[in-house]
């Protein structure tokens, strides 16, 4: 294969990182954070146009590198949500990031060498390229964590999940390091060749490692526990990235690794990723009742619903595999117009985080109010919201896979979680009279993604905008 | 004749050490940085001793990544200490508690 074919089939990753390193170049060089507004949209338009080209553009499956980077439907799926929910980050972010101080050029670069990484994981067909762009991805995400230089909580929150990152890097690494040694090589191809039959102790113990370095990435029980002090302490449009493209490249990069590289071993990984789920099921529903701030509250419920996607991953089917993209969709759609929402919670111009500041919050904001009503019972599972919708498939992937007790499982703890996310509604609705109002600060990108993400989890029940059609491809992409 | 289960035994009780420099040490951040790279070291002399042993260079490749990454990760991590230490005044691990997790 010539060099040129190879080039062709990186080009949508190879544009955004050179997009990224030429706007570094001209930033410092000219307007430096004058330009920032500038370029953040840029960067947006340009994550869309990438998202475009890859989703219209490429056609069936092609590898490049030596089978290093796989490009084929499971990858451009993801690859659409990834940068379209990175865009969506970046556009509604824009206002809160100006009116905070924070809104510098480095914030847009950051998060576009972070993409790029992101989609590197969802494409790898190696260990070395999930291991770079794992690093790649994590590396950017921790600066932005700490995004905040003077904030105590944001420095601190930057330091933790670089410290725990960093962790988690080395044990998938150690575990790629023996799997490779085991099976001679580190193409996912070849992989899958010497787990044929019987797989090696040792190839075991390193798939166990992997597994556990990205269970820390999608900050699955039991190794969450940074996952709520990294989401209280970063900037809120910072939080709303981590709880967005960065779980839906760890997602995809797990199914990737799991099918790619152990397709033939589906039982030995299939019961660590269900207790995996079970756990994080759980405690993400019940710790997140004693929470009092939102974002914290926001943590548990992303690794509650990381639980329910790896439901689907456990199954280890085609329709499992469908249910966990079609869950993650609803999943990563639902988080946007949330976070615009709490984005938008200031009082006298700082920003607030406490559930119980939302006391009588219908009767000041209604169309506020409701929007985010309809997000939260979609995200609680509540039946005629698109949230229902995605627990119901991979509740079903579970019950075809002969997994019922992880399927009755889930079904427990979305009632245990439930809870929390119709206290929200009570106080909105019935709460008790708060002098302390909240600002009306909204901006037009926030008002946008909100209604609209609301919107679609009710226009979803009828027209699912061809996204089962495209996660059904990718699936079949995916599991041979 | 050194065979490879005694890189494998001298690998993992690096790695372990690693770890265990993570979750034990009480005093300092810095400490941290030195345990994180342990690890990847360790990793490297796991990835060398299965290329050499296995006659493949791919293990080789990746250690150069490795290593590369790993000086970018300690950078990164330095910074990050850092802006922390002018916040906090102090780089012990028991002052990284203003949230509770």
């Amino acid at each position: 294969m010539m060099l040129t074919d190879d080039i062709a089939v990186v080009m949508p990753e190879m544009i955004l990182a050179v997009y990224a390193m030429v706007v570094l170049l001209v930033a410092v060089y000219t307007g430096k954070d004058k330009m920032a507004g500038l370029i953040t949209n840029l960067t947006a338009v340009v994550m869309v146009g990438i998202a475009s080209m890859i989703v219209f553009g490429g056609e069936g499956a092609q590898s490049a590198f030596g089978g290093a980077f796989v490009s084929d439907d499971f990858a451009r799926f993801t690859k659409g949500f990834i940068l379209l929910s990175a865009a969506g980050v970046l556009v509604m972010s824009q206002d809160y990031m100006k009116r905070h101080g924070m809104l510098k050029f480095e914030y847009p670069i950051l998060i576009a060498l972070s993409v790029v990484g992101m989609m590197i994981m969802v494409s790898a067909g190696d260990l070395m390229s999930l291991y770079m762009g794992l690093e790649l991805q994590s590396l950017a995400l921790y600066v932005v964590a700490a995004f905040n230089r003077d904030s105590v909580k944001s420095t601190e929150a930057g330091l933790k999940y670089f410290v725990l990152g960093a962790l988690s890097s080395g044990i998938l690494l150690y575990g790629a390091s023996l799997v490779y040694g085991f099976a001679g090589s580190t193409v996912f191809t070849d992989i899958i060749a010497a787990a044929e039959g019987h797989i090696p102790l040792g190839m075991l113990f390193g798939l166990t490692m992997v597994i556990i370095g990205l269970a820390f990435k999608v900050s699955a029980v039991p190794f969450h526990m940074w996952t709520p002090d990294v989401y209280e302490g970063s900037p809120t449009p910072v939080t709303a990235l981590f709880a967005t493209a960065p779980k839906m490249a760890a997602m995809g990069l797990f199914a990737r690794v799991v099918y790619d590289a152990f397709g033939n071993a589906i039982p030995d990984w299939s019961q660590i990723i269900a207790l995996l789920s079970v756990l994080s099921m759980f405690l993400g529903a019940i710790a997140a009742i004693g929470q009092t701030s939102i974002k914290r509250m926001m943590a548990y419920s992303s690794i509650s619903h990381m639980g329910f996607a790896m439901m689907g991953l456990a199954a280890g089917t085609v329709f499992g595999v469908q249910a966990m993209l079609i869950y993650l969709a609803i999943y990563v759609t639902m988080n946007l117009g949330t976070f615009a929402f709490i984005m938008s919670m200031e009082r006298d111009g700082r920003p607030v985080d406490d559930i119980s500041a939302l006391n009588q919050y219908s009767s000041r904001e209604p169309l506020k109010a409701l929007a985010m009503m309809v997000l939260l019972f979609s995200m609680a599972g509540v039946p005629p919201m698109l949230g229902f919708f995605g627990k119901f498939a991979v509740l079903k992937a579970a019950v075809d896979a002969d997994m019922a007790w992880l399927a009755i499982a889930g079904v427990i703890a979305s009632v245990i979680g439930a809870f929390y996310y119709l206290r929200i509604v009570y106080y909105m609705y019935f709460g008790a009279e708060n002098d302390d109002l909240l600002d009306r600060s909204t901006s037009l990108a926030q008002w946008v993604f909100l209604s609209v993400s609301a919107a679609i989890m009710i226009v979803g029940i009828f027209y699912q905008f061809g996204a089962e059609g495209f996660a059904a491809a990718a699936a079949q992409a995916l599991v041979k | 004749m050194i065979g490879i289960e005694q890189y494998l035994a001298l690998t993992s009780a690096l790695f372990v050490i690693g770890i265990f420099g993570i979750f034990l040490n009480r005093k300092n951040v810095i400490i941290i940085l030195m345990s994180i790279e342990l690890m990847l070291l360790s990793v490297n002399i796991n990835l060398v001793a299965f290329s050499s042993f296995s006659g493949d260079l791919v293990g080789q490749v990746f250690t150069i990544f490795v290593l590369t990454v790993a000086a970018a990760e300690a950078a990164i991590g330095l910074a990050i200490l850092v802006i922390f230490f002018r916040n906090r005044g102090s780089i012990d691990v028991e002052d990284v508690n203003v949230m509770k997790g």
